[in-house]
């Protein structure tokens, strides 16, 4: 039995690679600054599917809501060997939160037959987890969460095992599910080089400058499908803003800085000096 | 989503697992209280299970006026269909206005599967709650005691404070370590409400065919001391310096997420935002440069000394002691001093 996987991926901006020039002076996030790149997990999470896919047969498409510019995350998905993407982009998708978003999806996932839906644990820039397990539910299917190894597939029964924190978890279930996997669960496999130079070309309709393209793109496999909010036929009360129940109320930068800073050089005195400070402040002993 | 409803409740998701209390419960007691009070409303929390009503008495002791028990056999092991479910419902009866879990690997499952469900919102992984008022700039409308969720985002670079005006409940989940345990106090007593469960074994979406809790080999969060090494440490054998430096101050070794990935130490001993969040009363940090997401989880230390050899570590700007230098030499020499002081 072969099996139909849809992957919800997400482009992020590198947060673990935040410089000085990424905060503007009022606290606020200065996104050019930023690179962009395939969430981590998310990769996790296509290599996951590809996996499916390599021993089972079947499917990998890969989804994602975003600008326009989010199509690259489509292309380095169509590179390592997802065989379908969809970019889902709306300017009244804009300042979703994890519901608004989830409801979107699911709009999204419904209109795909699919067996299993795949998505990381998290994306860096929000770090919530929230996304999978509520497009789960929009969905009324299950969620195995934070899987760390998939055990067995068999015709619609799947095993996997999960992370606890303090422990682990087997659980088996019937398709169709919603996985989110961890960053414990595989190594991603990297671009193959041949399909790079096949999808390199690949490109949503929005990226075209001549629409006549379209076909032509079409019929080489290499148009990557663009959906808006119409398309997907949502329910505009539950997108965007209006959507939205989470609102930002204030934001602010963190700037961490000690009260007051001692350097010590590292000499055995100076050292024994701190130790002594230390134990007479009641810290140590 | 329920209406607005000042006069409701504030719940806290009691977890617990074979009939053991998780501590993220016993530490939003503490917090819970303290909006309850401020909104003149009862705390409650909110357990389900299979026979665990011995915990009710454990529950009162930490703060809660009322416990609404959920018992089922159904419910004896936790699954997010399940669970979310009941809560659902319980949301829907009681319409509480706050409703907190602890940001567990299973409030983490189960939170945003109850969200989706109620249609309301939730914030992940805070680090604080308040209570306060909310103007909204176009119109000038005062939404008054709202819950304020304070959580860290953009890998820790800001701290977002997020509300939720008018789909209720508020809704969020509060990380491990970060609300201090409150005292029990043994003679406080609550009211039990026993909640009727209707499920069946549809409901139950996944068959747990084998499960392992351990205990955490190490309890970074009860440590009063932390001496924690990262990347600079430079391997395994080395983190051994680590260890003694912490056996000799009585306290535990830490890590940062990359010493952990480079297999220097077992993942028990992260600290930082994808692991355990830390409050000692004096935190070492040898060889960590100090990435904003490691900060994110120890720089609530009340003592911080940073060895490191780079003068631009940023680990520096957080410390209370900086010593530039080689954690080779320093570490021995801390320990000499400490056997011989102490």
């Amino acid at each position: 039995m072969s099996y139909k996987c849809v992957v919800l991926v997400k482009q992020v901006p590198d947060t673990k690679r935040i410089t000085g020039q990424a905060m503007n002076a009022d606290g606020t996030v200065n996104r050019a600054a930023l690179p962009a790149i395939f969430n981590p997990e998310d990769l996790n999470a296509l290599e996951l599917a590809l996996q499916i896919k390599d021993r089972f047969g079947g499917h990998v498409t890969v989804m994602t809501m975003g600008l326009p510019a989010a199509s690259e995350v489509l292309r380095q998905a169509l590179y390592r060997g997802a065989d379908e993407a969809i970019l889902i982009t709306d300017r009244r998708c804009a300042a979703s939160d994890t519901l608004a978003t989830s409801y979107i999806l699911n709009c999204a996932v419904r209109k795909l037959d699919y067996d299993i839906v795949l998505c990381g644990r998290q994306a860096i820039d929000g770090d919530t987890a929230q996304v999978g397990p509520q497009a789960a539910e929009k969905l009324g299917i299950a969620q195995i969460t934070y899987v760390e190894e998939l055990l067995d597939l068999k015709g619609d029964m799947i095993t996997a095992k999960r992370n606890i924190g303090n422990g682990w978890q087997e659980v088996r279930a019937k398709l169709p599910i919603l996985l989110t996997v961890i960053d414990e669960a595989n190594e991603p496999r990297v671009a193959s080089a041949k399909r790079m130079m096949k999808y390199k070309k690949a490109r949503t309709p929005a990226e075209l400058a001549d629409k006549s393209g379209t076909k032509i793109l079409e019929e080489k496999g290499l148009l990557i499908k663009q959906w808006d909010l119409d398309f997907l036929d949502a329910d505009l009360r539950w997108c965007g803003r209006d959507g939205s129940p989470t609102k930002v109320h204030r934001i602010q930068s963190v700037v961490l800085t000690a009260k007051e800073t001692k350097d010590v050089v590292p000499t055995q005195e100076a050292l024994n000096a701190m130790v002594h400070e230390l134990i007479v402040d009641h810290t140590i002993g | 989503m329920i209406e607005v409803n000042t006069a409701g409740e504030v719940w806290v998701f009691a977890e617990q697992h074979a009939g053991t209390l998780e501590d993220t419960p016993i530490e939003l007691m503490s917090k819970g209280r303290e909006l309850a009070d401020i909104l003149k409303v009862p705390l409650a929390a909110v357990m389900l299970g299979d026979s665990c009503r011995d915990l009710v008495d454990l529950l009162a002791h930490y703060g809660a006026d009322k416990v609404y028990l959920a018992e089922h056999p159904l419910l004896e092991h936790y699954q997010a269909t399940s669970y979310a479910k009941v809560i659902n419902d319980l949301i829907h009866k009681h319409k509480p206005q706050i409703v907190l879990y602890g940001a567990t690997p299973c409030g983490r499952d189960l939170a945003p599967r109850v969200a989706s469900a109620v249609k309301a919102g939730l914030t992940a992984d805070c680090t604080d709650l308040q209570i306060g008022n909310h103007e909204v700039t176009k119109t000038g409308k005062v939404y008054e005691n709202l819950l304020f969720q304070i959580r860290p985002a953009f890998g820790g670079n800001i701290i977002a404070t997020i509300i939720n005006f008018d789909r209720w409940p508020q809704m969020a989940t509060v990380r491990e370590g970060v609300m201090p345990m409150p005292e029990p106090d043994t003679h406080r007593k609550a009211k039990v409400i026993k909640e009727k469960v209707t499920l069946s074994q549809e409901d139950l979406a996944l068959e747990i065919l084998r499960q392992q809790r351990q205990e955490r080999k190490v309890n970074l969060k009860a440590s009063r001391i932390i001496v924690a090494g990262g990347a600079g440490v430079g391997s395994r054998e080395n983190f051994k310096q680590i260890w003694d430096l912490a056996h000799c101050l009585g306290g535990a070794p830490g890590a940062t997420r990359a010493a952990v990935d480079l297999g220097f130490i077992d993942r028990d001993h992260q600290v930082g935002q994808t692991g355990t969040t830390v409050r000692p009363s004096l935190y070492i940090a040898a060889g960590i440069s100090g990435a904003i997401q490691h900060q994110a989880g120890m720089s609530e230390s009340q003592k911080i000394i940073a060895i490191n050899n780079d003068p631009d570590a940023p680990i520096f700007n957080i410390a209370h002691y900086k010593i530039l230098g080689d954690l080779n030499e320093v570490v021995p020499k801390m320990i000499k001093a400490i056997k011989e002081k102490v």
